[in-house]
């Protein structure tokens, strides 16, 4: 029973982690400013992380787990250097 | 000292000393002098030591092995016929570095000639002493290169650069030619070794191959050897010093060519095709070679085409096919190097005494010279064919073999007189060289007053002419036995009886000789007004320079061709480039399609997944997206590139690859901040053309065109793969390592185990390329000068730096230091918590998902935080980041493990594991292949910091921030 859910769950959360980055990349792609693409980029790996988190939950592995860490240590890295970047011309001063 | 050890020494002792003597100091005459005769005495002295072994067909053999995979063995093997020929190259080679010692003058670079000189001794030892036929083609072509390097010895002079390549371009073409052959003979014989091939003589020459295996061999021989068509670089060759031309066109260098026609001679020769194409290129070298000898005014010139013309001869007689013609080459090889050796060392003195080669102007010098003069006269005399002396009797035996039928056809009709004739003319070169330079009056306005060189100068030419002497003289009792052995060694059981004494009695050959001589005095009286007028080259065929046609061949070729070939297909347009590439792999695609079936296994899509498929829509969009944005939007073409690498990144996780996804993931950060980091420094944004003017009908449609390829192309690409990736997988090696990952290398991580253990090597290579890379980036990057468009601050920051100028409480920077400062000290917080990470991702690397790779990425991304969260000078003054230190550790510790396993033992990188008990951890795995992966890790690091703080740099380098306090010192720290 408690499988069932967690399977149908997962699946629909799945599907909608998906369209959220459906959403995140419409907004990459049509920005219009570029700190818009930068927010929908950051908005896009936080929604890959939560991706691999299901696939943890869904397969049982651990190793899922420390992918999404990996995106959450260092995933903000991107934005940040691109926010450097918009705001100050160069990423490295 | 067994013959095998003598054999190994003769050969290694040259190339030893010539290494040593490139070594030596620029003055040390002496000493480099000493250095080569003691080789060449050594090498003579063994040479003889050896005689005993190698009489009535005896061969002293030794083997090592060399490619076991291929069946190649390095064999070194001597004969009777190549130890005449070690002796030869030793002992004139000795004669020549006397000689060479009072030629140079104190102000050439003498380490550099001894060097050349020994290793080309060597190279020469090594083509002569070969058993394996491979091994002689690679020697053969180490003496092309070589004597390139001594004809061009003087390179500050335009001809002898020009003789140089004109001697390389021929002889090594030949060379490759020679290579081809061998590995003809090769395959027909089925092995390479030359005690097998010359037992195969009826196996080549009934083969179908037989032709153009016989035609490679002779291309190589024959432009060697100098023989028409191909002579033309032999005269340019004279530009080298006189010794080297003394060595080289006597007793070495084009004597190989005769050597390699000697050698294959039991198992080639024989045939119609043999005796049309040898026979035809030696007779007409001999007589043509003859002919152009008497008119050059060049002392050495006369010299090399009288070379020329003896070659011929020798060729001749190797091309009519019978053992007694074969006699009489070798014997004429040996006769040729003693007196055209001679003849060259005293052509030298003339040059040296007088200051010039030019016949012209020379005469009367028998007055000067007197020693000198009688020793040239008699050496002439020998090569003019005059009786007792050594070439009376080996042009003695070339007319008898003349005279004698051998296939009946018109070239060998003709034999005997173009042989009379050829005669004829080196009794006149011969004449010439002698009447016109020591005899006549006192030469007048000459750079010096010639007298006679110092005693050991002449000593060599002493000894030769006593050679020649004392051979023809008494034949039968010096050069005889050596000459047997030879022989036997070369013919075995065929060998002839034949007869080395003067007088064979009142025969043709004789009175072809006397012809020869009366008619040559005739011809040269007969000549003298055109020769004193004066004009260089014979007439009407001094009009035809080979230099010149061999020029404008290698102009068409190699210029006017490849231009008019690079203006057919090349462009610089980067558009029509790719077209072409694509259109190219679209074409060979096809075609193996339309000829076969394409048949993707479609009962693959099973088990679709709606979330997936959407996050696939999702990559591809960006993917797709990206490259339409890349040329006028680049940020947004890199924001998407992200998005599509983290879906790439998904996609591996799964389909259960999580150690590519983790690798993925960490580099695609890296590459997004690395990019952002050199787009500071790219052009500003172009406008797109539409805005400038409007896009014509031309340019829609090539664009339409473009597309289309690029669809097609792509789709092809992607059913190519569906199709293989949805076939039933082979038995690939994949298995293999599955099966030994964790009982071979003793990790559960398949991944890095092959990386660091199975492929260790492989990893190797490749991360000594990454931190070449790295070096290499660094340093252009040292001397990097941007755009003058991006040279200024960028704009944001002008703005800024305006805007805290004009607020009266605001102070300059203080927008940078409010920027991000909350975020900021996170990140530097996070710093301690990244290494950790790194740490943890690095040690269990051999057991799951990791490996010093992805820790030496994480390691780096935490550095490139530190430098955006402070700033290049607030890091360099907090953290001393060494990354050449890092790359320097790395490489030591990654080539360090593989050493150490040869230390005990062990092929290179050999791995070793072993469970350690370690307190509070308890049992852990360690493997040495994590010493190497340590390796890995550092160098990474350092690699990817390197190149990561060469270009944040660039911002402090540029002139208009000279705000800066103080200057930085180089990135590296290493001063």
């Amino acid at each position: 029973m408690s499988a069932t859910i967690i399977i149908w769950s997962v699946s629909i959360a799945q599907i909608l982690l998906a369209l959220a980055m459906v959403a995140a990349t419409l907004r990459l792609i049509k920005g219009p400013r570029a700190q818009d693409r930068v927010l929908a980029l950051d908005t896009f790996y936080v929604n890959a992380m939560l991706m691999m988190l299901t696939f943890g939950i869904r397969t049982g592995g651990e190793l899922y787990f420390e992918a999404a860490l990996i995106i959450a240590v260092l995933g903000f890295v991107g934005t940040v250097a691109l926010a450097k970047f918009l705001m100050r011309g160069e990423v490295i001063e | 000292m067994p013959g095998e050890t003598a054999l190994i020494v003769i050969l290694l002792l040259p190339f030893m000393a010539a290494f040593v003597a490139g070594f030596l100091p620029q003055t040390a005459r002496n000493t480099e002098a000493w250095l080569a005769g003691v080789v060449a005495v050594i090498g003579l002295g063994l040479s003889l030591w050896l005689y005993p072994q190698v009489t009535d067909g005896g061969v002293v053999r030794a083997e090592w092995t060399w490619m076991p995979s291929l069946g190649l063995n390095f064999v070194l093997r001597m004969d009777g016929f190549a130890w005449l020929f070690s002796v030869l190259i030793t002992g004139i080679g000795l004669l020549v570095v006397l000689y060479a010692r009072y030629y140079m003058s104190p102000s050439d670079p003498v380490p550099r000639f001894f060097a050349f000189f020994l290793a080309f001794m060597g190279a020469m030892l090594g083509l002569v002493l070969s058993g394996n036929i491979i091994q002689m083609a690679v020697f053969w072509e180490l003496t092309s290169i070589v004597s390139f390097l001594l004809i061009g010895y003087w390179h500050h002079n335009a001809s002898a650069r020009d003789g140089a390549r004109m001697a390389l371009t021929i002889t090594g073409t030949g060379g490759l030619c020679l290579l081809v052959g061998v590995l003809l003979i090769g395959h027909i014989v089925g092995s390479y070794d030359l005690d097998v091939v010359l037992a195969s003589g009826d196996t080549i020459r009934d083969h179908d191959l037989y032709a153009p295996t016989l035609i490679l061999v002779l291309l190589g021989a024959l432009t060697k050897s100098a023989q028409f068509p191909f002579h033309f670089w032999l005269p340019h060759a004279m530009a080298a010093p006189t010794p080297v031309s003394a060595y080289l066109h006597s007793a070495t260098m084009v004597k190989a060519g005769v050597f390699l026609l000697v050698r294959f001679w039991p198992v080639m020769a024989g045939t119609d095709l043999w005796f049309l194409i040898v026979g035809a290129a030696g007779l007409s070298t001999l007589l043509l070679g003859a002919y152009f000898a008497i008119f050059q005014q060049d002392l050495k010139g006369l010299l090399a085409y009288s070379t020329i013309s003896h070659l011929g001869l020798i060729t001749t007689l190797i091309g009519l096919g019978s053992p007694l013609g074969l006699v009489a080459a070798i014997f004429h090889i040996v006769n040729h190097a003693t007196f055209k050796a001679s003849l060259f060392m005293a052509a030298g003195i003339i040059d040296h005494e007088t200051g010039t080669r030019d016949m012209r102007r020379l005469s009367g010098l028998r007055r000067a010279l007197p020693i000198t003069a009688t020793l040239a006269m008699v050496a002439s005399a020998a090569m003019a064919g005059v009786p007792l002396l050594n070439g009376f009797l080996s042009k003695e035996m070339f007319f008898t073999e003349a005279v004698e039928n051998h296939t009946g056809s018109l070239l060998d009709q003709s034999l005997p007189y173009v042989a009379t004739l050829a005669g004829m003319f080196s009794v006149v070169y011969s004449l010439r060289f002698i009447h016109k330079v020591f005899f006549g009056p006192d030469a007048v306005g000459l750079e010096k007053e010639p007298h006679e060189p110092p005693h050991w100068m002449r000593l060599p030419i002493e000894l030769l002419v006593l050679a020649c002497l004392i051979v023809g003289i008494i034949p039968g009792i010096t050069i005889g036995p050596f000459l047997a052995s030879a022989v036997t060694s070369v013919l075995g059981p065929e060998t002839p009886y034949y007869s080395l004494s003067i007088w064979h009695g009142f025969n043709l050959p004789l009175l072809m000789s006397i012809v020869a001589l009366v008619g040559g005095v005739l011809i040269y009286l007969a000549l003298q007004r055109y020769l004193s007028s004066g004009i260089e080259g014979p007439p009407w065929f001094r009009n035809l320079k080979g230099q010149r046609i061999f020029e404008r061949l290698l102009v068409t070729l190699s210029w006017r061709w490849a231009k008019a070939l690079e203006k057919l297909l090349g462009t610089r347009k980067l558009q029509p480039q790719l077209r072409l590439l694509i259109g190219t792999v679209l074409l060979a695609a096809c075609l193996p399609l339309f000829m076969g079936r394409f048949a993707p296994n479609l009962s693959a899509f099973v088990g679709f997944d709606l979330g997936f498929a959407t996050m696939w829509a999702v990559g591809m969009a960006c993917a797709v997206i990206a490259a339409y944005q890349a040329k006028y939007h680049r940020l947004v073409a890199l924001m998407l590139m992200g998005g599509a690498g983290l879906v790439t990144c998904i996609t591996f996780v799964w389909f259960s690859a999580p150690d590519l996804a983790l690798t993925q993931l960490l580099v695609e950060i890296v590459t997004t901040v690395l990019i952002l980091l050199g787009l500071r420094w790219l052009p500003k944004r172009m406008d797109a053309p539409e805005l400038v003017r409007p896009a014509t009908l031309m340019v829609t449609l090539r664009r339409y065109r473009d597309l289309l390829l690029a669809i097609v192309a792509g789709l092809g690409t992607a059913a190519l793969s569906f199709a293989v990736m949805t076939r039933p997988a082979f038995d690939s090696v994949s298995r293999f390592f599955l099966e030994r990952a964790y009982t071979e290398g003793g990790g559960t991580n398949v991944v890095n185990v092959i990386l660091v253990d199975f492929r260790g090597f492989d990893t190797l290579g490749e991360v000594v390329v990454l931190a070449t890379v790295a070096i290499t980036i660094y340093v252009l990057l040292r001397r990097f000068r941007p755009a003058a468009e991006s040279v200024g601050l960028p704009e944001q920051q002008r703005i800024q730096a305006d805007f805290d100028a004009e607020q009266p409480h605001r102070r300059p920077g203080d927008t940078l230091t409010d920027y991000l400062n909350i975020p900021s000290v996170i990140m530097q917080w996070m710093f301690p918590v990244i290494i950790v990470l790194s740490m943890y991702l690095f040690l269990r690397g051999h057991e799951l998902p990791g490996g010093g790779f992805a820790a030496g990425i994480t390691m780096s991304i935490g550095f490139i935080l530190q430098y955006m969260a402070g700033g290049t000078r607030w890091v360099e003054a907090h953290l001393r980041i060494l990354p050449l230190r890092w790359i320097g550790w790395g490489l030591l510790f990654a080539g360090g493990t593989g050493i150490a396993s040869t230390l005990f033992g062990f092929p290179f990188l050999t791995s070793y594991f072993q469970y350690l008990e370690v307190p509070l951890i308890g049992r852990v795995p360690v493997a040495s292949a994590l010493l190497f992966d340590l390796g890995i890790f550092l160098l990474v690091v350092g690699a990817t910091v390197l190149i990561l703080i060469a270009l944040a740099h660039q911002s402090v380098r540029s002139p208009k921030a000279a705000r800066a306090p103080r200057p930085l010192g180089p990135v590296g720290g290493e001063q």
